[in-house]
């Protein structure tokens, strides 16, 4: 298996249609092929064993990725905000590479590795091209894609992603063709971030125009989806918020907008109840994936927003918080510490197994079992019905006087409160219990709360182990660029503070 | 009975038509197009095959293929006059059951 089926699919089906747009510059499925062909001759002559692209969203990216499908090497989208010694660690472990970036860095870069090259040279290159014979090998195991992941908790590692989970999720979830001729899909994540990976192979097998955003901003997201009749896209829950303020700010409506698909943390419930009143015609889904598992495992359709939003049952209108049930291609089981399945409504960590699940990260030993399944490290539980609700990170599990408390839970219970906007749970050392409830809280604009009543709020709902010994206020949470919570920098700064 | 496994290429003797396998029995399976059995990577169409006219009515690329009991799935990534069968019986076209779009 290769990406390049995928591609080559798509430009014998439709190779005619706009493929990737970029402002002005685009590519049909026929010229991203013949780039990807010329291309894939010219890093092969260079003799590096790594395509990486260290950019914004640009053509390179989706021409990068096939390229280097074609080549037989892995493609190494890198995070364009790293500087200095963090980027020089990363392009010496992917040496020797050929390395596509901007004008800037081309110069700033030249012999950090093998080859750099400048992103208008390296699609210039790719245009001159002939179609040339449709040959790449085969071999299932090459890896396609090295992705760094975010390094929330410590230093950066490598994902591996071989060509057969990334090719087993397309074939799994898309349907080829499916997408009707007007159907263009707005990608604003950054390309370093598996769903920005997952978003041009899915949009490439389904014939879906991809309009990229060069990077996120609410203002220009909302203009483009508008101008560029945008039928489709994926946030994560912080662009979200900002798009909810603009639509509502400047009072403008996206009516080409069909579906908006949301993940990559956890969705505040107010900004989805908000989102699907200002947006009635758009279908929501939310999905939940790991870069280890090729990206999308659970789904939240849009059938469950409507039913959970409809519903009188307690149990069915909590599903809006939930990512749904798993895919038909993916197993998903809660299991306790000894391994065992946990019974409905227990927690447990999260393990799933399929052809998309790679769970196997560069130079570390695999973490998945000898029966497949990989441990996402992920904790949550299952209602009666498969519905999957996340509670956050296993290491992050708070440990009070060996009862273990689950963050997500007890914040769930906090975004509950009519004053609370956002709010964080970890723990922190103590002496008594080992570790304490702290919770850091961002209340909304006019609100006000006190920290007794926060606890008192907790305590009712919950049981007393799980009310906050600790209630810090602040004006806005710690997140990364992708919407991860930094809970590692939290936790640092109240201990800092203790 | 010839071994499959999922993600194994297979190529019509007869037409142009290319599959790949998403699904296949344990016991293995004799896949045919347009009447004749279908090669492997590599493999010669044997000399004076030809396209059987009883099972011309082709593959659509891009779409997926059953057996009558479900064990073999195929998907078409080159279109082709001939049309699949496992062991003499016709493959049908299988439905699609779109999953909302996740990314």
């Amino acid at each position: 298996m290769n990406l390049m089926m995928l591609l080559e699919m798509a430009t014998d089906g439709f190779g005619d249609r706009v493929a990737v747009q970029n402002g002005a510059d685009r590519f049909t499925y026929a010229e991203l092929f013949a780039a990807a062909g010329a291309a894939a001759d010219t890093v092969a002559a260079s003799g590096a064993s790594r395509l990486a692209v260290l950019d914004v969203n640009s053509l390179a990216v989706p021409l990068g990725l096939f390229t280097a499908a074609w080549a037989g090497i892995p493609f190494v989208p890198l995070n364009y905000r790293l500087t200095g010694t963090e980027l020089d660690a990363l392009l010496g472990s992917i040496a020797p590479a050929y390395l596509v970036t901007d004008v800037e860095r081309s110069a700033t870069l030249a012999g950090a590795v093998q080859t750099v090259v400048a992103r208008e040279a390296f699609l210039q290159n790719g245009r001159a091209a002939k179609t040339r014979a449709p040959e790449w090998s085969m071999d299932a195991d090459a890896i396609a894609i090295l992705l760094f992941t975010s390094g929330t908790t410590g230093a950066p590692k490598a994902a591996v992603l071989r060509q057969k989970h990334l090719v087993s999720y397309i074939f799994g979830s898309v349907e080829f063709g499916g997408a009707a001729e007007e159907d263009a899909a707005l990608v604003s994540v950054p390309p370093y971030h598996i769903a920005g990976m997952a978003a041009i192979l899915s949009s490439v097998y389904s014939g879906r125009r991809v309009v990229q955003l060069t990077s996120f901003d609410a203002e220009t997201w909302v203009a483009t989806a508008r101008a560029e009749r945008v039928t489709h896209a994926f946030v994560v829950p912080t662009m979200l918020t900002r798009i909810v303020d603009v639509l509502v700010r400047d009072g403008v409506t996206l009516p080409h907008l069909r579906a908006l698909s949301y993940g990559g943390g956890k969705m505040p419930q107010p900004v989805i109840e908000r989102a699907m009143d200002l947006m009635p015609e758009t279908a929501f889904t939310n999905a939940y994936g790991l870069t280890e598992t090729s990206s999308t495992i659970t789904v939240l359709g849009p059938d469950d927003h409507r039913a959970a939003a409809a519903s009188d049952h307690a149990g069915v209108r909590r599903r809006i918080v939930s990512v749904g049930r798993a895919l038909p291609s993916i197993e998903l089981e809660v299991r306790d510490e000894e391994g065992r399945a946990c019974a409905v409504g227990v927690s447990g960590e999260i393990h799933v197994r399929g052809e998309q699940v790679s769970g196997e990260y560069l130079g570390l030993a695999s973490r998945m079992t000898n029966d497949g399944w990989f441990p996402t490290r992920d904790a949550g539980a299952l209602d009666p019905e498969g519905y999957l609700f996340l509670e956050g990170r296993i290491d992050d599990v708070i440990v009070r006087g060996g009862e273990n408390l689950s963050p997500g839970e007890i914040e769930e219970v906090l975004l509950a409160h009519p004053s609370v906007a956002d709010c964080a749970v970890v723990g922190v050392a103590d002496v008594q219990w080992g570790e304490a409830v702290a919770a850091v809280v961002v209340l909304h604009v006019g609100r006000a709360a006190e920290a007794d009543e926060l606890r008192e709020w907790v305590k009712a709902r919950l049981r007393s182990s799980r009310a906050p010994g600790r209630v810090e206020f602040r004006e806005e949470l710690p997140y990364n660029e992708t919407g991860k919570l930094l809970r590692r920098k939290l936790r640092d700064e109240l201990a800092r503070s203790a | 009975m010839a071994q499959l496994k999922a993600g194994a290429r297979l190529k019509s003797a007869v037409c142009a038509t290319e599959v790949i396998v998403i699904a296949a029995p344990a016991a293995g399976a004799d896949v045919q197009c347009g009447g004749a059995a279908m090669l492997v990577a590599g493999e010669q169409a044997p000399a004076g095959v030809a396209l059987d006219e009883a099972a011309t009515a082709g593959t659509t690329l891009g779409k997926r293929y059953v057996s009558p009991a479900g064990d073999l799935e195929l998907l078409c990534t080159k279109p082709g006059k001939g049309s699949l069968a496992v062991g003499g019986a016709p493959l049908v076209l299988k439905e699609a059951k779109p999953l909302p779009s996740s990314d």
